[in-house]
């Protein structure tokens, strides 16, 4: 791909984080005098708070104050939510709690120990009431109601037909239903949410260091609750961040409340959490029912598709929910050529911590139910998977590829992957394992996934939850803007920053590759700072690390911004070297003549010169000392008057298969043999992308087979700590062949899309198929635990 | 034994990476606070403070530990090793962090002290483990970004020198 693209390049990031010089939130430096806090949580699922006795708390000696939902109500407003309805929300419970972790109150000291101490101190009068945790009843008009206000608690419906669903289905030979949940489940990153919060009373200004990680729309959502314009806060985010994976972006209550107790306390507020309050309360994924039917020919060509998806986010729908329910909606179909469809897509709230960003981001719901349906039918119709899968994709020649629902499938060659994928022998060896274990009288199965990965979302897709007439209301909302800028020093040394925030994606080390690549240097003659801060760095809503924005977004920011830059220097290194700028070049850190290598100056040299000797440079050219990329992809609209929506920018494309067996005596699932084939386009860094698949791959085995956050019927949480909610070990995660097959996007520079969250959309669904045909069983309840397989071979004997 | 009154704040003698250090806390403080915020060494990482994820792993007299379940004061006068002492005092990383950059075997980096102090202890009591024997030892740390596989290959290619 060039010089530096697409070559296996050694991180940057690794040498201070091996020798721990990480400079992580709670380890940099605090103003003298920071106080620190805790929170006091609710331990009822859902109850009304009567009184609130914080006298004993506050008189304890070295604390500063004890602020409760009462005090945030006076000091703040309510959080922004998408959905406009009658549920507000604020950084601590007002009046009533929702679930067991809620945030009541909030204890400010001189330690951290001596705020836990005091907050045992503190009385408060709770009246329980019933709760409500399955999203099905949640819905029932009998249920409890967690917001009484707003009347139900269903309370986002919309309806969604493209084409002629109704005539497929009445025309169809076979109708083929499923229901299928997705479990509640995080990717607990290692390190735990921290914000140092500072306030200015003579500005009536914010200073607040917090491990977010984006979107920077919520930035507005944090100053609106503070109740100050923009600029009044200042966020900053730390240089390094111990992983995400959607997570940190609920992070941002909590900027809210230590902010505010650094107004009250009028001094500077630092808040760790641990990981007991991680679990109980950060964030979760939603868990979703979906009831999935099909209308499908005899020969398992799916000719419609009827969706109904009941999304569960908890107690409150926070900003930017209901993201998963939308985010997949130009794709709903998948990889597959279908045009007749309908979607209902509804939001419940229950009794448990709310739900957020969490990577896959509504793929994994999606892909679980449409997967399952399409291995159904195979059954069904007793016709091979595989070939089931093969008949419904979208040919190569389609694209690029207009959904259904309005996604712009940009390029690909589903049936070619699919092929090389199984090729080599690789299914022939499935089959024979399975075969061989089977004769043996052993449990095996075999599945297959097809997924569709978008990534760089459209900011607007959102919006697509509103009827038409009420967005033609709001304004339009659509687009992402990306942007990078490359900054040369007056000795020409390049340094890079970007509207990324760092969480251990290797953004460093591949900023340096394409800004290296344009200016004829090694990735590492360059500089790249990520550190964020609102008040100085460039950022748009779009800001962050989610979504998959990188290659399709950030990177795109960057190269534009080393080509803007590499065109002045060229400009400026002709006068120099005497000849025209079309003749000049920038390699091995020169810039020389294309004719005449020999006629060459360092590049510090001439990348200098608008530091050192500006009125040399040519005429009417501003100084080449800084540069900022801006990408802003035009195919990114708004949702369409019959709601059609181009969700993402880039679409890749993934293939899985797997060989499953099932223990007969511990009941456990072994994954036999694991094969993942991704489109992601061009790869930028081979190391980097495997990594990323790795990851990705292991929490799908995750979601597939062990985590799930689990309550009892009264919303007791029953999966507080680390040796109740089972993050799978090396010992767990089973190896996977990663092939690639490239398909460059035509609507970026680079070619490259996203890849970072497939494996979290295919792998539960590939795992689930496989159990289904290990077990000859209809219904694979995920994750499939010891237990759950237990029951299902106990319920297949009868 | 030294005894301690639990409302008093003591002085903590130890030695960390070769260097005499003492600092105050309270009894009740845990070790890995102790290192991070009583002697600045930040390097050590708070994963979970219940014994599970192995981020805070440090070694105590040689022997791999968890901070978050030990006591500052249990390491009174005792010879603590974190992360910061591993590469040379240039910064010219060791054998075992230079296996762990080649096999792209960390990402956000923040489990990754604990591991690395794990199998420092143990590539010294085994230097030429199995790989059964890595993944056993590896199955004591948590980490969510990588899937694990560059790490057993970072630690295979150790044990291959």
């Amino acid at each position: 791909m060039g010089e530096q693209l697409g070559k296996p390049v050694l991180r940057k990031e690794d040498l201070a984080l091996l020798s721990g010089r990480g400079r992580y939130a709670d380890d940099l430096p605090v103003p003298v005098g920071t106080l620190h806090a805790h929170v006091l949580r609710s331990p009822h699922a859902h109850a009304e708070i009567v009184h609130i006795d914080t006298a004993k708390a506050a008189g304890h000696e070295g604390v500063w104050a004890v602020i409760t939902g009462e005090d945030v109500r006076r000091l703040s407003d309510p959080f922004m939510a998408v959905i406009k309805t009658p549920v507000t929300q604020y950084s601590l419970a007002v009046e009533r709690v929702r679930y067991v972790g809620e945030p009541v109150a909030l204890v400010v000291a001189e330690s951290r120990y001596i705020a836990e101490d005091a907050a045992e101190l503190i009385d408060i009068d709770y009246a329980p009431l019933d709760a409500v945790l399955d999203p099905v009843a949640a819905c029932d008009g009998a249920a409890p109601l967690l917001h009484p206000q707003a009347k139900t608690n269903e309370i986002s419906v919309r309806d969604f037909r493209y084409g002629d669903p109704d005539g497929a289905f009445a025309r169809a030979d076979h109708r083929i239903a499923m229901t299928v949940p997705f479990p509640r489940l995080s990717f607990t990153p290692i390190e735990c949410y921290v914000v140092v919060a500072q306030h200015n009373a003579a500005e009536g200004s914010y200073d607040v260091l917090a491990n977010f990680q984006g979107p920077f729309s919520m930035h507005p959502v944090m100053a609106r609750a503070l109740r100050v314009s923009g600029p009044k806060l200042r966020l900053r985010i730390p240089p390094d961040s111990g992983g995400s994976f959607g997570i940190k972006l609920s992070v941002f209550p909590y900027v809210v409340l230590i902010a505010l107790a650094a107004k009250i306390t009028g001094r500077p507020v630092k808040w760790v959490e641990d990981r007991i309050e991680h679990l109980v309360a950060a964030s979760s994924g939603p868990n979703r029912v979906t009831r999935i039917e099909a209308a499908v020919g005899n020969d398992g060509r799916v000719l419609g598709l009827r969706l109904d998806q009941l999304e569960d986010y908890g107690a409150f729908l926070r900003a930017p929910m209901p993201g998963p329910l939308y985010r997949m909606h130009g794709a709903v179909t998948g990889a597959y050529d279908i045009r007749d469809i309908a979607v209902r897509n509804r939001v419940v709230l229950t009794n448990k911590m709310p739900a957020s960003l969490i990577r896959g981001f509504g793929g994994p719901q999606l892909y679980l139910a449409l997967e399952r349906l399409m291995h159904r039918i195979a059954v069904e119709l007793k016709l091979d998977p595989l070939d089931v899968i093969k008949r419904n994709l979208i040919p190569a020649q389609k694209f690029p590829y207009r959904t259904a629902a309005g996604a712009l499938y940009d390029s690909g060659d589903y049936a070619r992957a699919v092929e090389i994928a199984i090729g080599q022998g690789r299914l022939d060896d499935l089959k024979r394992r399975r075969a061989a274990a089977r004769a043996a009288g052993r449990s095996y199965g075999i599945g297959f996934a097809v997924v569709v990965e978008p990534a760089m979302s459209n900011m607007g897709y959102l919006s697509t939850v509103m009827t038409a007439s009420a967005r033609e209301k709001a304004g339009p909302k659509n687009g992402a803007v990306s942007m990078a800028t490359v900054n040369i020093d007056p000795l020409g040394a390049v340094t890079v920053t970007a509207d990324v925030t760092v969480q251990g994606q290797s953004h460093e080390t591949v900023l340096a590759q394409i800004v290296a690549e344009e200016l004829g240097l090694t990735p590492d003659d360059i500089e790249v700072v990520l550190e964020m801060d609102t008040a100085k760095d460039q950022w748009s809503i779009a800001a962050g690390t989610y979504s998959s924005r990188f290659a399709s977004g950030t990177a795109v920011a960057a190269h534009k911004a080393a080509v803007q830059m590499r065109e002045k220097l060229k400009a400026i290194g002709a006068r120099q070297l005497n000849v025209l700028p079309e003749d000049v070049e920038l390699a091995q850190g020169k810039i020389r003549s294309r004719s005449n290598p020999d006629n060459a100056l360092p590049f510090g040299r001439v990348a200098g010169t608008s530091n050192w000797a500006p009125t040399l440079l040519p005429e009417g050219m501003a100084p080449a000392l800084s540069e900022t990329g801006v990408w802003t992809p035009p195919e990114l609209e708004p949702p369409s008057s019959d709601d059609r929506i181009n969700t993402s920018l880039t679409y890749g494309f993934i293939f899985d298969m797997c060989g499953v067996e099932i223990d007969p005596v511990s009941y456990q699932v072994r994954v036999d043999r694991y094969v993942s084939m991704h489109d992601a386009g061009r790869v930028m860094n081979p190391v980097v992308a495997a990594g990323q698949i790795r990851g990705a791959f292991a929490q799908g085995v995750a979601a597939a087979l062990y985590e799930e956050f689990s309550y009892n019927d009264e919303g007791a949480f029953l999966s507080g700590t680390f040796a109740d909610y089972l993050v799978p070990t090396v010992s767990e995660i089973p190896d996977v062949e990663i092939l690639h097959y490239e398909s460059p996007s035509p609507l970026t520079p680079l070619g490259a899309k996203g890849l970072a969250e497939g494996n979290c959309m295919s792998t539960p669904a590939c795992i689930a198929n496989a159990i289904a045909d290990a077990l000859g069983v209809d219904e694979v309840i995920l994750p499939a635990t010891p237990r759950r397989i237990h029951a299902l071979m106990e319920k297949a004997k009868q | 034994m030294r005894r301690v009154n639990r409302n008093e704040r003591v002085r903590i003698a130890l030695t960390l990476n070769g260097r005499r250090l003492s600092a105050e806390a309270e009894p009740r403080m845990l070790l890995s606070d102790f290192l991070r915020h009583g002697l600045g060494a930040t390097g050590t990482h708070v994963g979970c403070e219940h014994g599970v994820c192995g981020s805070c792993t440090v070694l105590i007299d040689g022997v791999a530990q968890r901070s978050c379940l030990t006591l500052a004061v249990q390491a009174e006068g005792r010879e603590v090793r974190t992360v910061e002492s591993l590469a040379a005092p240039d910064g010219t990383l060791n054998p075992l962090q230079q296996a762990f950059r080649a096999n792209h075997a960390l990402q956000c980096g923040f489990c990754t002290p604990g591991i690395l102090m794990s199998f420092t202890d143990y590539l010294a009591r085994n230097p030429k483990p199995t790989i059964e024997q890595i993944r056993d030892v590896l199955s004591g740390h948590l980490c969510r970004c990588t899937g694990y596989a560059g790490i057993v290959a970072a630690i295979e290619e150790v044990a291959k020198r």
